[in-house]
């Protein structure tokens, strides 16, 4: 580091990283990852996910995992919950799918009305 | 950077290392990979969390959950519930005294009454990371005053933040910087104190696991306010992982170039290096402590003239404790005013204290000054454990006093500690309940400043010894009556007339304890009895006659054949021959042995 704003660089960098350490964030996303889950392919939404957050720099998203509700015939199951909204669980979703709830839910706070399975 | 969802904090501290981290980070590590989610959930090991007695310990983040005293397999199941599964384990979290479980560690009431300054980072970041250093603000102190390239100003700033020395001495620190500043002669160097030799204390250790870099930090900042170039961190050998944290941490730093030449592009130079004591009581004292690091004898010298204007080879030198200095980049980032609103009068900011004895939780607390030591007791560390009364809290090690329970609504600061015959000292805070002998613990300490008396002069070399003769006579039962007021004299001119520190405060724990316990020091004294039953001279074991079935458990565990009597009938026990072990009260499962 040379200067004031080299460490600032390496600084937001690693803040990001960090972020998880502050606490939930305002936007949650879960992932159902029960036997069930996996089975259908969660490992693949999960990573699809986490990638998408981190690419879009999303700041105050915490992604986080559930076991089985008992609704396996329809996992993957993704739940989102914006802030002061209600949960929306969207059924049977790939890694592209996955991406494209980030994008158009979380960032531009649209429900995608044909994969979703419940609001609550 | 890779993102990860979720990371598992596992306390390294040297408390939780003795309690089996490593192979919880193992099974952590192992389980994670298992179930594929190594690259979902990041695992970090951290310097010491506080909760010593929950060790080992981990906590989930986002959530923010705390897991406690795990084993590897425990360790599995936190894998498969709550990483993979997103469920609470709610057998391992934190329970309150009536079981009520608390996972959140932000709820818990031993963090949540804690304010932490020096402590801001120890336990949550990667001591071994400067990259998690500098996310959370570090180096942004340093690289800020040196684009200022004012010292005038950073001296001021510590002024008027109200620091005061956590050494023990409670010395202004901003004055101390202004001396060494103004002092003729170059060039300048810069010592950390990392002695820390009081029984029981471990706060700057804890730092120096947990945070090195912040020490670093200011030690730069301290260089350049003063105008050295140069520094020392001096830690005692029984401090291997601070050591190796701190070696690690120094290296990172010189490669990422706050450590080194032309810091920030802005031409000032900075280096330090770490000198390793031998671990002598005595080496803690400033010019003792010089005198090592120049590979002298660690005796100390009279002062004036002080470090400041005479230290190592001759050269002015700011010596400063290792929790003064981590104190120092928030008070740049934040400013003096912001630290000093914390905090009591004349006693600004907060304080570590490393909690033991008999208490709930023990560990390594932070609170603001002129908090009372009731809160700290009952509300951070949870009380007395299994309903016994609190007798006395003994603070500031060999150097300090205690303080007896109509005291614990005192503020804890510089003046009212002095003001109780005992002082802040650096941090060690030791609690005793009622099974706690007084006399004995006075003996305790004092022993203590005799064995770590340097005896370069005579009231502490000779005058140590003789208080510590006449407590062991008390507590042999050999008490003779005029002891009480020959060890106050004696004390008082111990006090008086030693050279350094570790004479001149010996005598504080015998002092306060009469002063505080007088009645206990006279039972022993003039009944040849010790009401706290410690003092084993004193004690005279006896079967209850009533109680007692005669089934000849206590005989057969006597080990000196003390014990006589037939069997089925009432047993006796010779007190000539008794040595008072104990052994035969263990065996009784009548409790018909008293003492
Ligand atoms: C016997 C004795 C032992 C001491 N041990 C320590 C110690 O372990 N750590 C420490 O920082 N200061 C210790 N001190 C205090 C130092 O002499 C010195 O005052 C202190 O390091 C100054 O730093 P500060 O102003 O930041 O507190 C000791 C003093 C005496 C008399
Ligand atoms: S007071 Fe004790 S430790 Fe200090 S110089 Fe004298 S003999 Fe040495």
């Amino acid at each position: 580091m040379k200067s004031l704003q080299d460490l600032e660089r390496i600084r937001l960098k690693a803040q990001e990283r960090m972020r998880v350490r502050e606490g939930e964030g305002a936007t949650k996303i879960a992932v159902g990852m029960g036997t069930c889950g996996i089975a259908a392919g969660a490992r693949d939404v999960m990573a699809a996910i986490l990638d998408e957050v981190a690419k879009r720099k999303l700041a105050d998203v915490t992604v986080t995992q559930t076991g089985c509700v008992g609704l396996c015939e329809y996992e993957p199951l993704v739940d989102v919950i914006l802030p002061g909204q209600q949960k929306v669980t969207y059924a049977r979703v790939d890694a592209d799918k996955a991406r494209q709830i980030v994008a158009r839910h979380v960032v531009n706070r649209q429900i995608i009305g044909d994969w979703v399975l419940a609001r609550s | 950077m890779q993102q990860y969802r979720a990371h598992v904090l596992v306390c390294g501290g040297t408390g939780c290392v003795s309690s089996g981290c490593h192979a919880v980070k193992e099974a952590l590590l192992e389980g994670l990979k298992t179930h594929d989610l190594a690259d979902e959930v990041l695992v970090v090991k951290t310097g010491c969390m506080g909760p010593c007695d929950m060790g080992p310990l981990i906590v989930v983040y986002p959530e923010g959950v705390l897991y406690r005293q795990l084993t590897p397999e425990s360790a599995l199941r936190i894998v498969e519930e709550h990483l993979l599964k997103g469920r609470v384990v709610e057998d391992l979290v934190y329970r309150t005294e009536n079981l009520k479980p608390v996972p959140v560690l932000e709820e818990i009431s031993f963090f949540s009454r804690q304010t932490r300054i020096a402590l801001r980072n120890t336990g949550l970041i990667d001591p071994e990371s400067i990259e998690e250093y500098i996310a959370r603000d570090g180096y942004l102190a340093l690289a800020r005053v040196l684009q200022q390239g004012d010292p005038e100003a950073v001296i001021a700033e510590v002024k008027k933040s109200g620091l005061r020395g956590r050494g023990g001495g409670g010395f202004p620190t901003g004055l101390k910087w202004e001396f060494t500043a103004r002092a003729p002669g170059q060039p300048k160097y810069l010592v950390c104190n990392a002695d820390e030799g009081d029984p029981g204390a471990f706060m700057d250790r804890s730092i120096l696991e947990g945070d090195p870099h912040s020490v670093l930090e200011a030690m730069a900042i301290a260089g350049f306010a003063v105008g050295a170039n140069q520094g020392y961190v001096y830690v005692r050998a029984e401090y291997p992982l601070a050591v190796q944290r701190l070696s690690v941490a120094i290296e990172q730093a010189r490669r990422y170039g706050t450590l080194g030449s032309n810091i920030f592009g802005t031409g000032f130079d900075f280096d330090v290096e770490i000198r390793v004591g031998a671990g002598a009581f005595v080496c803690g004292e400033e010019t003792a402590l010089l005198a090592s690091i120049e590979g002298k004898r660690g005796e100390p010298r009279p002062r004036p003239p002080f470090p400041a204007t005479e230290g190592l080879w001759g050269k002015p030198t700011l010596i400063n404790n290792v929790e003064t200095f981590a104190n120092i980049p928030p008070i740049i980032l934040g400013g003096g005013e912001s630290f000093a609103s914390i905090g009591a009068e004349k006693s600004k900011g907060t304080k570590v204290f490393a909690l033991a004895g008999k208490i709930r939780n023990t560990g390594l607390v932070e609170v603001p000054m002129g908090i009372t030591l009731r809160e700290i007791i009952y509300d951070i560390g949870g009380g007395i454990p299994d309903g016994k009364k609190f007798k006395a809290a003994q603070i500031g090690g060999p150097s300090g006093g205690c303080i007896p329970a109509p005291c614990l609504d005192v503020p804890v600061d510089y003046e009212s500690m002095a003001e109780l015959g005992t002082m802040m000292g650096s941090g060690g805070l030791v609690i005793m309940d009622e099974d706690t002998c007084m006399v004995d613990v006075a003996k305790f300490f004092i022993e203590f400043c005799k064995d770590e008396s340097c005896g370069k002069c005579a009231p502490c070399r000779i005058g140590v010894k003789r208080m510590l003769e006449t407590l062991e006579r008390i507590t042999t039962g050999e008490g003779r009556e005029g002891d009480l007021e020959l060890l106050e004299e004696l004390g008082q001119q111990i006090k008086d007339s030693a050279l350094c520190g570790l004479g001149q405060t010996a005598p504080n724990p015998v002092l306060s304890t009469i002063r505080y316990f007088r009645e206990e020091y006279e039972a022993h004294v003039r009944d040849k009895c010790c009401p706290a039953k410690v003092c084993k001279a004193l004690l005279e074991y006896r079967i209850l006659a009533d109680v007692c079935v005669g089934c000849g458990a206590c005989k057969k565990a006597c080990p000196v054949g003390a014990i006589m009597g037939e069997r089925r009938q009432p047993h006796e026990i010779n007190t000539a021959v008794c040595t008072r072990c104990g052994a035969c009260v263990e065996a009784c499962r009548f409790d018909a042995i008293v003492r």
